[in-house]
């Protein structure tokens, strides 16, 4: 059941599973159209929810409510909110271009590369449009094995280890989540249903360790200091696409559960915490790009830069006020483009020279005018140019930051001028040096694929950067609804009616599901 | 006769088993060999016919026929494992088939054998006297003893017949002199009336608690549950991996079936107490299995730490069981339990299926090394194997979560969260055992001097890893009918 029209979350689900079993027979020529017709698909169904989406409303759209298991109550139940539209739109513009870039780079096993990362794809959305718990945790869970194929198939040398780490890593810290869902159940008038959970109150002590739990799944998924070092060993030996799945739309989950779970449903736990995640959130952008300096591979550099920036958006989310949390989703978008855009062109230069040492690739400008163009780009999107849309985003968690305190504030600043330091020498090295004579005939500038690639992505950055107003406005209502969700009344209601019966209601009213917090 | 006619046809499923057992052992001496696929046949007929009789009393499910003067009871609770039982030494023979041919060890006893265990296990899960749980008990371990040395030629394969007759009987007379006991204080040995003995004597009497812990000491052994697992690494690298197979499953399944009705039906009154013995078994259970898992080269000796493990987490179930407090009671731990073992079933056979098939040279390839880039040359085979392993490590959307969600979820509802935690993180921790295979398929080159495994397949293989994986997937998808199933059937286990 879903409100009317086009089960448009379920085709966007559909879609890329579709194309993975189509794997299953044909060539490997075939599997690239076939993996590159799926993804685009996907992001033709998912465009029209941009202009269908209604910025002024602040409950879930494009809801779909389905019976899936019945004792206990497990509903099939999908949703966007201005919270997830970004996000699923981030994902179904980066996957085709995962293909794009995997065009030659993978000529091994093409079929089972493609497969993963369609599975991948419908893993990943459904992580960001479902509504019910277990639902959400099995698209969470599922997503591991994909993954971990990816990076020990298709990976670098010492794919092995990274493949494991990463997998034993996020599992170990989703395991806990677990617990947590079942706790929730039984004290939130047993019910899986997100947005009911979301208006159940809980215990202060069982919030404490419901926090805990969270924080152990998604601070491993962002990943926040000091749970980041699975992250720069998968980045450097996943294969390209890999490490742009990671970082553009992997890592958004942890800061999305932040948002969409540890915020609205535990309001009382997540303010007490506050200091101690800001104070992570700063250790991490500073320690994140000082190790960023120090890295002389690539892929490194960008892997600890992902750490300073994811830094920021934690840092919006746990100020708990309008603009940092708005600024915290903008800059998850921000960072998916920029971060995967950057990956993208050190997989560029790989197939190229086979190294991803700065040492190796130095002096591009001359020989590839229009890949160093497309990095400068990128690069200074990455460290915040104004005009360029990581400025709008880091802006507003900074703007947030300084209403908490400016303290923090003046630490978080901090971030923006070391990644100056480490981008802009970077930059240097590689675009602006002398080549060395015996790459040269190996520098050949990019072709029509790998513009087709990048390109859209640059101009992701100037619109964001120059006009960040129509995906702001679009997240707006939610941002305030589940602020006002954190400021519900404390008190325990005897019964929670709104917890127990709303879905079976729901289902037969064929209403939306909506949050309630901006009824109150 | 005619004083007995309405119990003999209560047992009527049991008696189909029995007699085609000895049909099948009478038949073989004069079976050519070249023929005796048919006594696995006649064997899969029988099941067939038992299947139809127990299923077509699933509509009945809410009544209770006793048999016997209630030595026997025939239950919805009887009834799903019965179900599952069939299901699972059907698939067994199936497997048996190439495997026991490519082996030189294709005998016609052996689908007598597994008849008459079938036949022990269907007793214990139906028995509501302490004896008669017993004697069925008996007849399967004793069928198993001799089918784990099947492979005279191969010293392992008698080693393990030896030492799971020694440590087998050692247990048996554990468990009996338990129920001594029990009879010496409630004057029966039917549960009803230790029940009612227990009722009335007081639940802090030292005789009880003494027999209590026995009957829980010989029922550990059975399920393999630490610090009474010893033997299972042993028998199950080396008894026919077809018999593994069985024990790990159709075994576990029946003594786990056992087990709860024993606990809940006769010793219920005592469950503060042995939830609290079984809370610390489930517990070093899961740990020792998990960890001592990793360092296992043999992956048939890994997935009986594995299976060991596994029964670890059922008790969790359990052990819910005991402690649940409101309305529920125990009937979400006790189902769990029950979902758990049939979800269990598909993923172990189905991996055992994908063992057996592997050859190296003339020998069974049981090391994992010979798994090396399986992927490359059996992508079907290794994409199987993957869905198993991942199944095992209780990964969505497998059938292996849906199994540790129920368990789980009943754990948290009894206030033992704190225990659903460290079973998880151990559950992590064997991910690294199971994901290390996935591991040497797909992303090990395969060395190029060593002589390569290869594949026997058959149509009848074919068969139980279609089975299997359908079982896992679609388990794991849609895992409802099962889930209703068990629920409806645990409530007539009070």
């Amino acid at each position: 059941m879903y409100s009317g029209g086009l089960p448009w979350l379920s085709l966007l689900l559909v879609l890329p599973l579709v194309g993975a079993a189509a794997m299953y027979v044909v060539t490997e020529s075939t599997a690239r159209w076939i993996a590159l017709a799926a993804t685009l698909a996907d992001l033709f169904v998912a465009l029209p929810l941009w202009w269908l989406f209604d910025p002024q409303a602040s409950q879930m759209q494009f809801t779909e409510h389905v019976t899936w298991i019945t004792a206990p109550p497990i509903y099939y139940s999908l949703g966007l909110d201005g919270i997830s539209l970004p996000l699923v739109l981030m994902t179904v513009a980066i996957m085709p271009l995962c293909v794009l870039a995997s065009w030659t780079a993978i000529t091994t096993r093409v079929q089972g590369f493609m497969a993963m990362l369609l599975i991948m794809e419908t893993a990943m959305l459904g992580v960001f449009v479902a509504l019910d718990f277990v639902l959400f945790y099995i698209f969470w869970e599922a997503m591991l094995i994909p993954m971990y194929l990816l990076i020990g198939v298709w990976g670098g040398p010492n794919r092995l280890y990274a493949a494991i780490k990463f997998f034993l890593y996020t599992l170990a810290g989703s395991v806990l989540l677990l617990v947590a869902i079942f706790a929730l159940y039984f004290y939130g008038g047993h019910t899986f249903d997100i947005l009911a959970l979301s208006q159940g109150t809980y215990p202060a002590s069982l919030q404490m360790w419901l926090f805990l739990a969270f924080f152990a799944a998604f601070a491993v998924k962002v990943p926040m200091f000091p749970f980041h070092t699975w992250l720069p060993d998968a980045h450097v030996e996943a294969p390209t696409a890999g490490s742009v799945i990671l970082a553009s739309i992997l890592l958004k989950m942890g800061t999305y559960g932040f948002l969409r779970f540890s915020l609205p449903m535990l309001p009382d736990a997540s303010r007490s915490f506050t200091p101690m995640m800001v104070a992570l959130s700063i250790v991490a952008i500073i320690y994140g790009a000082y190790m960023a300096l120090a890295q002389v591979d690539l892929k490194k550099l960008i892997a600890y830069s992902s750490v300073s920036h994811m830094g920021f958006v934690t840092l919006g989310i746990f100020v708990l006020n309008q603009q940092g949390i708005e600024g915290a989703v903008l800059q998850m978008v921000n960072h998916g483009i920029t971060t995967g855009a950057l990956f993208l062109c050190v997989g560029m230069i790989y197939e190229r020279t086979h190294s991803r040492m700065i040492a190796d690739n130095v002096g591009l400008a001359s020989p590839m005018p229009q890949y160093a163009t497309l990095l400068v780009i990128f690069a200074l999107s990455s460290l915040g140019l104004p005009g360029t849309n990581s400025f709008a985003g880091e802006f507003l968690v900074l703007i947030g930051t300084f209403l908490w305190s400016k303290v923090a504030t003046a630490f978080a600043s901090l971030g923006i001028i070391l990644a100056a330091a480490y981008i802009l020498w970077m930059i240097q090295r590689v675009v602006f040096g002398v080549p060395l004579p015996h790459q040269l005939p190996k520098l050949k500038d990019l072709n029509q694929r790998e513009l087709a690639t990048l390109v859209p992505l640059a101009l992701l950055v100037f619109w964001i950067g120059l006009f960040p107003n129509p995906l702001v406005s679009r997240m707006h209502q939610s941002v305030t609804a589940t602020i006002a969700t954190m400021s519900r009344a404390k008190v325990a209601p005897t019964a929670q009616p709104s917890a127990g019966e709303a879905a079976p209601l729901l289902a037969k009213s064929g209403e939306q599901l909506k949050i309630q917090g901006t009824s109150r | 006769m005619s004083l007995y006619g309405a119990d003999l046809l209560a047992l009527l499923p049991e008696l189909i088993v029995v007699v085609t057992a000895c049909l099948v052992i009478a038949l073989d001496p004069i079976t050519p060999a070249s023929r005796r696929d048919l006594l696995a046949w006649l064997s899969l007929g029988a099941l067939a016919l038992c299947l139809g009789l127990t299923g077509g009393q699933i509509s009945t499910l809410n009544i209770r026929v006793s048999a016997f003067s209630d030595l026997v009871v025939i239950d919805a609770y009887a009834r799903f494992w019965k179900v599952l039982l069939y299901g699972v030494t059907g698939l067994t023979i199936l497997m048996s088939l190439p495997y026991l041919k490519a082996e030189r060890i294709h005998l016609g006893e052996y689908y007598g054998f597994i008849l008459l265990a079938l036949s022990g296990m269907m007793v214990m899960v139906s028995g509501a006297d302490l004896l008669t749980i017993y004697l069925g008990t008996e007849l399967m371990s004793l069928s198993l003893y001799v089918m784990t040395g099947l492979n005279r030629s191969k010293p392992r394969s008698l080693e393990a017949a030896a030492k799971y007759f020694v440590l087998g009987a050692f247990s048996s007379g554990i468990l009996l002199y338990g129920i001594s006991l029990l009879y010496g204080m409630a004057g029966s040995t039917k549960l009803a009336s230790i029940a009612s003995a227990i009722g009335t004597r007081g639940a802090d009497d030292p005789l009880l608690l003494i027999a209590t812990i026995l009957v829980a000491v010989g029922f550990s052994f059975k399920l393999a549950a630490v610090p009474f697992h010893m033997w299972t690494p042993d028998v199950y690298q080396g008894a026919p991996t077809s018999v593994t197979a069985f024990m790990a499953v159709a075994a576990k399944a029946a003594s786990f079936a056992a087990f709860m009705r024993v606990f809940v039906e006769g010793l219920g009154g005592l469950k503060t107490d042995w939830s609290l013995l079984f809370l610390l078994i489930a517990l070093v259970t899961l740990v020792l299995g998990n960890v001592v898992a990793i360092v296992q080269t043999n992956i048939k000796r890994m997935l009986a730490y594995s299976s060991i493990a596994h029964a670890g987490y059922a008790l969790i179930g359990f052990v819910a069981a005991g402690r649940a407090v409101g309305a529920s009671g125990g009937t979400p731990g006790l189902a769990s339990v029950m979902i758990y073992l049939a979800l269990y079933s598909f993923m172990t056979l189905g991996a055992f299926a994908v063992i057996g098939m592997l050859r190296k040279g003339g020998i069974e390839g049981e090391e994992i090394e010979d798994f090396t880039g399986l992927a490359k040359r059996q992508p079907l085979a290794a994409f199987l194997m993957l869905v198993f392993m991942v199944s095992l490590a209780g990964i969505p959307p497998t059938a292996g979560f849906i199994g540790k969600f129920y368990v789980f979820m009943a754990a948290v509802e009894s206030g033992l969260a704190w225990l659903a935690a460290i079973a998880l993180i151990f559950a992590a921790v064997s991910a690294y055992y199971y994901m290390r295979v996935v591991m040497v398929m797909y992303m090990r080159e395969p060395d190029p001097s060593s002589v390569a495994p290869r594949l026997v397949t058959s149509p009848a293989l074919s068969f139980v890893l279609a089975c299997a994986v359908a079982g896992v997937i679609l388990f794991g998808l849609f895992p409802n009918p099962l889930v209703s199933f068990a629920l409806q059937s645990v409530l007539t286990l009070k």
